[in-house]
């Protein structure tokens, strides 16, 4: 369980040149748009991709990425529920 | 009002036809030039375009170029346009020699990088098209082509580059550096485009629905447009199409790709070509939008647009559901747009229009409706915050 | 009567520090393609902006920003970049994506950075600024029509008090690469320091960028006077020389009048005769300069000159390793750059001291 998490970290930090970072900077409650990592739109097309890409969870809307990328936890729990690999 | 700078000509190819006349009667007729990509192969044979039926190969025919030219399909769609366009001016060739050639692409000879691009190191046989790639290059195509020999320059601010060189044209007119310049923009359909525009997530699956509340983005488009500027004492009686009287250009300053809510640079371009023309909001008769369909665009867009008309916002119209999204070559396009509508009194429908946006309330023109129209605006807002809209009025 | 105007703040990144040249110490480079020299840019740029930019977008918004601290401005009335090929690392890395993906499951970020205006956008993003703001994308006259849209500006109304203006291009892994195979770069790998006596077609390539906060107003730390520009179509030297006689004279100038020449010999033999034509005959007397063996060519290498100009002014010596003929410069009141790529866009810029 906690595998995914620090996997979906990983690739985030991979995905988004978040170069700075490493694993262990990310809180898995930490909002990750707004406050928080700071990430923007632009990252959340970008986790839009990766979702597809490593899970096979293909989101038509973008505007339903709000929903799901708030947080870690949040991301890990959605794709526990809709991952196709 | 005050005297803006004379247009002597204008030359256009789009997927709703090969020259002005063509362009016309679709735009009257209501009829659109959205289908699926044929000439484009791509992967995403799905998506809706505004795609020229015509292949390079019968472009560069009818333009007689000989079979190893390195004309981009910009150049051979810019070719076709300003040939047009100078007919109608009447330029002769000693008039090109010294005239100016202003033109607006986005990403220039991209459609025969990405054809090629993995064919340049084992093969010479199109090593020819390397330097083609850049925008500098088409335009340098279409001017070798014309004869145009007098101040060359490309503008490239994504979607709003060849309104910006239109603005720029009329500048170096007034400014006294040049007495005739031809100004305006291409742009073709690449893949490069179509995937970058569809990893954003804007392009619609459908015919695009400008101003709808129901819009789910944009469809691509191609074509290329150009109009023929001259100084007064040069026209020596020639018709006169109209007049660029008003011009503007700002910074959104917001996103790199997206307008900011209350549409800060368009509302500063179109504040800022009115002050050029001497114009107040009731003065203008009518709006050639931006109008890209997009959640985002129209939405900012509506929102600067009542911030400057208030209660009172003029009949506007997207023609980009005719057309799609020509990108670079948009501004140009909608120019002659403009154009047309002033010449014949006449606005152009937004075509899949249903219902307003909740947020605004603004219905767009819907037919065919005949106007007297003294002053269109015309707006063409580019990725970079690039924000341009131009104001054409009637000779009088 | 056009207004003056004075160039009051530059910046320059280049595969040179203004060390290495002014202390004749250039950095040596082996290859024909060569970077320009790494710099950390998190002193102007936050790290979440910095993770998504090219080269050419780190360098050109530094340079920008460098050169507005220089003139002490906070925010310009205009914004014009010129870049002959545009943010090439994005379009390449997008474009080898979409090749090897076939068009499928493409990330944006790299689309979205590719634009040639992304530079010009970054930085009114940066400075939030509304200002006019233009990309010329004009092969190797792309700075100067920025440079012509600035004086435009200076003689309109409401005039601006300072224009940014800057050039940037940036190298990139296979589209720079491509310069090899039609003719471009010399297939034999040479020393940057001898391309000015190399034999042979084409040339080295590096990358930079090059602002430049140009103002009406002249103050103490003004480097120089921005006094004309030129770009000619010119088939031959002869057509060129009479470019150059007409332009001086609209500026009430003749060749006498220059003092100093920069010259963008670029170890071409197809067209380096452009400028042994004007070395030899009416700029024989002059001091003559060059920098493509210090920086190579590219299209908007026209910003090093400016740039290499400026400094010359402010510390009133032409370093050794720059010289082309041991005339020295008597004064250093009128300096003239000349440039051209491929026998094309023949530029002429106009400097004068404040």
């Amino acid at each position: 369980m906690s595998d995914l998490r620090t996997e979906l970290k990983q690739s985030i930090i991979e995905q988004l040149n978040l170069e700075e970072l490493e694993v262990n900077d990310i809180a898995n409650d930490e909002p990750l748009f707004g406050n928080g990592l700071g990430l923007d739109s632009i990252d959340a097309l970008e986790l839009i991709v990766l979702l597809e890409k490593e899970y096979g969870i293909k989101l038509d809307d973008p505007q339903k990425g709000k929903e799901i990328f708030v947080s870690i936890d949040k991301m890990a729990e959605y794709i526990e529920a809709h991952r196709t690999t | 009002m005050k005297k803006g700078v004379a247009i002597t000509g204008m030359g256009i190819i789009s997927s709703i036809g090969n020259n002005v006349k063509e362009n016309y009667r679709s735009l009257t007729n209501s009829s659109a030039g959205i289908s699926f990509p044929q000439i484009l192969k791509t992967h995403h044979a799905n998506l809706p375009v505004g795609e020229i039926k015509i292949t390079n190969k019968t472009l560069a025919e009818i333009l007689e170029l000989p079979l190893n030219h390195s004309y981009t399909r910009a150049a051979l769609l810019g070719v076709l346009a300003a040939t047009e366009a100078i007919k109608e001016s009447g330029l002769k060739e000693e008039h090109l020699s010294n005239t100016g050639f202003i033109s607006g692409t986005s990403v220039g000879g991209m459609d025969l990088t990405e054809k090629h691009f993995r064919e340049f190191k084992d093969s010479d046989e199109n090593r020819r098209f390397i330097r083609a790639q850049h925008p500098g290059f088409t335009t340098g195509k279409i001017t070798e082509y014309l004869g145009v020999g007098g101040f060359t320059s490309t503008i490239s601010t994504a979607c709003s580059s060849s309104a910006t060189a239109i603005m720029l044209g009329a500048r170096m007119i007034k400014a006294g550096k040049l007495k005739r310049v031809i100004v305006g923009g291409t742009d073709c359909l690449t893949k490069f485009t179509l995937n970058g525009f569809n990893s954003l997530m804007i392009l619609s699956p459908d015919n695009c629905k400008p101003f709808d509340n129901s819009r789910s983005g944009l469809n691509l488009g191609e074509g290329a447009a150009y109009l023929v500027l001259e100084a007064e004492d040069v026209l020596d009686g020639k018709k006169v199409l109209g007049r660029i009287t008003g011009y503007g250009n700002a910074n959104d300053a917001f996103h790199q790709t997206a307008s900011s809510q209350e549409g800060v640079g368009a509302f500063l371009a179109i504040q800022k070509a009115m002050d050029i023309a001497g114009l107040f909001p009731g003065d203008i008769d009518h709006i050639n939008a931006h109008g890209t369909a997009t959640l985002n665009n129209d939405l900012s867009e509506s929102r600067a647009i009542l911030r400057v008309f208030g209660e009172k916002v003029p009949p506007l119209t997207s023609t980009k559901a005719f057309t799609g999204h020509t990108l670079a070559a948009a501004g140009a396009i909608e120019a002659v747009y403009s154009l047309l509508a002033i010449q014949n009194d006449e606005m152009f429908p937004t075509l899949n229009f249903q219902e307003a946006m909740e947020e605004t309330g603004i219905i767009p023109v819907l037919q065919p409706e005949k106007k007297e129209l003294r002053n269109v605006l015309s707006n063409s807002f580019g990725f970079g915050g690039n924000c341009t809209s131009l104001i054409f009025s009637k000779d009088e | 009567m056009n207004r003056r105007i004075y160039i009051n703040g530059v910046a320059g990144i280049s595969a040179q520090t203004e060390e290495d040249v002014f202390s004749n110490t250039p950095r040596e480079y082996h290859r024909n393609i060569f970077p320009a020299v790494t710099r950390d840019y998190k002193e102007f740029i936050p790290a979440m902006a910095l993770r998504r930019m090219s080269t050419a977008v780190k360098m050109g918004l530094t340079a920008a920003l460098i050169a507005l601290k220089d003139a002490t401005v906070e925010m310009p009335e205009a914004i014009i970049t010129g870049t002959g090929q545009g943010c090439k690392q994005d379009t390449e890395k997008f474009l080898n994506e979409m090749l090897d993906k076939e068009e499928t499951l493409l990330a944006p970020t790299s689309f979205i950075q590719s634009t040639h205006n992304t530079i010009g956008g970054q930085i009114a993003l940066n400075l939030n600024c509304n200002a006019y703001n233009v990309t010329y994308s004009q092969n190797s006259a792309s700075l100067e029509l920025a440079l012509a849209d600035a004086l435009l500006l200076f003689n309109e109304q409401p005039a601006p008090a300072n224009v940014l203006v800057g050039g940037v291009d940036e190298i990139s892994e296979n589209i720079t690469s491509f310069m090899y195979l039609d003719g471009q770069l010399k297939k034999e790998q040479i020393l940057n320091l001898d391309l000015l006596k190399a034999k042979g077609e084409g040339t080295m390539t590096s990358e930079g960028a090059h602002f430049f906060t140009i103002s009406s107003t002249k103050n103490e730390q003004s480097y120089a006077e921005l006094l004309d520009i030129s770009v000619l179509n010119a088939e031959d030297p002869e057509k060129v020389l009479l470019g150059i006689v007409e332009f001086l004279e609209q500026n009430s100038l003749s060749p006498a009048d220059i003092d100093l020449v920069l010259l963008g010999n670029n170890g071409d033999s197809r067209f380096d005769n452009f400028y042994h034509f004007l070395q030899k005959g009416i700029f024989r007397e002059k001091a003559q300069v060059g920098y493509k063996h210090l920086v190579g060519d590219y299209d908007t290498v026209s910003g090093y000159a400016m740039w290499l100009g400026c400094k010359v002014l402010k510390r009133k010596e032409v370093p050794q390793i720059l010289r082309l003929n041991e005339q020295p410069a008597q004064k250093l009141n009128k300096i003239l750059l000349y440039n051209q790529y491929l026998g094309e866009n023949h530029s002429l810029i106009l400097l004068g001291s404040t």
